[in-house]
């Protein structure tokens, strides 16, 4: 076996499994408080995107040179996303909160439609800004577009590194968030015992909308990581990335933030490695979906709660 | 303190609650008794602002809460422990006592408040970073009578604080409430275990399906033949 081929491998299965976790996160942790499976949330990816494109066009066009170009597209992608999805929250699934599990699944399907028709349909007509109906291109960015770093046969992109890093530390605030801040263990409490959080003094509903935020902000980094990686962006681009980011958290166990991090990476990985190393008819990318759907069933098989989900134990 | 007036509570077209009215005075342990769907739990739920009454009105402290949501009831001084306990199962013994002062906003004291639970409950503080879902069921009572002292409050409800526990582990939780009323925290005690909580209160009122049947002191309401036969097995 080719080990640098193997290595090659493993790099480009990282790099897409980063993208998944980016936005597995935010079904996870959505989940995790609500037990509301937010389909639209790949639009969110989608729109993060699209924002980041806007801010390009609007602010930077002539300052593609600039140092401060990527982190002012990452704030408009974040800020762009997080209130699309604090909106859709406050309209969409508040009014559903204590509806039957359906309505908010089919509400979903509904903001995931209205959000990529909004997209195609209008982005283009604003003043300056390229028609949305077909895949558009993604600016270049100084320090994370172009010439790739190349290790002894291994090329890392310099948009996987981007990606890589932005889970990584994505991960770490999370984890530090989460559990050492007194809105991070709201968050726990709210999870595991709304109700109960409520009598502690804990504002539930700005708690979701935490949820939500953190979500989003996660979502819109992958948003430019793709158009970084992919060069182009378009209103279809949230469906697929959003389905796979989704079976990545259940692979992980949702509900569980780590749980959707190996998720991520794991689906990534298999991705990759089905498509470059299983010979003959089943390989190749044609069916590297059939592989990342094919884990999904196995773990759903035999291990329900995914890998690093609890088992769910009744109150005594 | 408190003032129940007329409250009407209903799940659905189901009405657990059917116009109760009852106070709790500044200083006092009052006690409400009733079977299993009496309406006890919804009534303090309902209190606390977990369930909006259907009509009625709850007064806390000379202000009316029964359209106040229940992080900000929490907030005015009146904690309440539910039933069942309701510890975070998955979060230490520590992070539990800290959500209980989430609603204070001077968190520097809040510290002291903690080295209170612990002297209150030793085993708490030998136990502080254990998830708190391994504490045995008495354990859990203790955490989740600490956590609701953490919020500082000056009423405390609990529901069912002896529920499942030894009679050993009763008695031990039923002298920390009479240590908390000789504080100066006022009380709303739901039990089953009527012997114990009409020792300790100074009224009690008596629920049956939804309605007060009657009421008294603690001491002649333990005497009484009524409750006697209901809630003491005694023929």
């Amino acid at each position: 076996m080719d080990v640098t081929l193997f290595l090659q491998q493993l790099v480009n299965g990282l790099t897409l499994g980063s993208l998944f976790a980016l936005i597995a996160v935010g079904y996870t942790v959505v989940y995790g408080i609500i037990q509301l499976i937010n389909f639209a949330h790949g639009e969110i990816f989608m729109v993060g995107a699209f924002g980041a494109l806007s801010t390009w066009i609007v602010i930077g066009r002539a300052q593609i040179t600039a140092w401060w170009m990527l982190p002012l597209m990452i704030l408009g992608a974040m800020g762009v996303a997080v209130l699309t999805a604090l909106v859709m929250e406050r309209l969409a699934y508040r009014p559903l909160r204590n509806a039957p599990r359906l309505a908010p699944l089919i509400t979903a399907i509904g903001i995931s439609v209205f959000l990529q028709e909004v997209v195609r349909l209008f982005y283009g007509l604003i003043p300056g800004f390229p028609d949305a109906k077909a895949p558009v291109p993604f600016p270049a960015v100084q320090g994370v577009s172009g010439g790739a770093l190349d290790l002894g046969g291994v090329v890392l992109q310099r948009a996987a590194i981007f990606t890589l890093v932005a889970l990584v530390v994505s991960w770490t605030f999370l984890y530090f968030f989460v559990n050492r801040t007194r809105i991070g263990r709201a968050m726990q409490a709210t999870s595991q015992d709304p109700d109960t959080a409520r009598l502690m003094g804990i504002d539930v509903d700005r708690i979701i909308m935490v949820a939500f935020a953190l979500g989003a902000a996660l979502a819109a980094l992958a948003g430019i990581a793709h158009g970084l990686q992919y060069t182009n962006i378009d209103f279809r681009m949230g469906f697929l990335a959003g389905l796979k980011a989704f079976t990545a958290a259940v692979l992980g166990g949702i509900g569980n933030i780590n749980g959707a991090v190996v998720g991520g990476l794991l689906l990534g990985l298999v991705e990759v490695m089905a498509t470059a190393y299983i010979p003959g008819t089943f390989g190749g990318s044609a069916w590297k979906d059939v592989w990342a759907f094919a884990l999904l069933i196995l773990v759903l098989v035999f291990r329900p709660q995914g890998l690093l989900g609890a088992k769910v134990v009744d109150r005594a | 303190m408190l003032e129940v007036k007329d409250l009407v509570v209903s799940y659905g077209r189901v009405r657990a609650v059917k116009r109760i009215s009852f106070t709790v005075p500044e200083g006092s342990v009052v006690s409400l008794l009733g079977t299993n769907g009496a309406g006890k739990t919804t009534t303090l739920r309902t209190i606390s602002g977990l369930h909006r009454p259907e009509s009625g009105e709850i007064w806390f402290d000379g202000r009316r809460i029964d359209s106040v949501p229940a992080h900000r009831i929490v907030q005015r001084g009146l904690a309440h422990s539910p039933e069942g306990r309701r510890i975070f199962p998955r979060l230490t013994v520590r992070d539990n006592l800290m959500l209980g002062a989430f609603a204070r906003t001077d968190r520097g004291s809040a510290s002291a408040d903690l080295q209170r639970a612990y002297d209150l409950f030793p085993i708490l503080h030998e136990r502080r970073n254990q998830p708190a879902g391994t504490f045995s069921g008495g354990e859990q009572q203790m955490l989740a009578i600490g956590r609701a002292l953490m919020s500082r409050p000056r009423m405390l409800m609990l529901d069912e604080p002896s529920m499942g526990l030894s009679p050993l582990m009763t008695k031990r939780i039923m002298s920390t409430i009479a240590e908390l009323k000789s504080e100066g925290v006022t009380i709303l005690l739901v039990e089953q275990n009527a012997q114990a909580a009409l020792t300790l209160a100074d009224h009690g009122y008596v629920l049956e399906v939804g309605s007060i049947a009657f009421d008294d002191t603690g001491a002649n309401l333990l005497s009484d033949d009524r409750v006697r036969r209901a809630y003491l097995g005694e023929d």
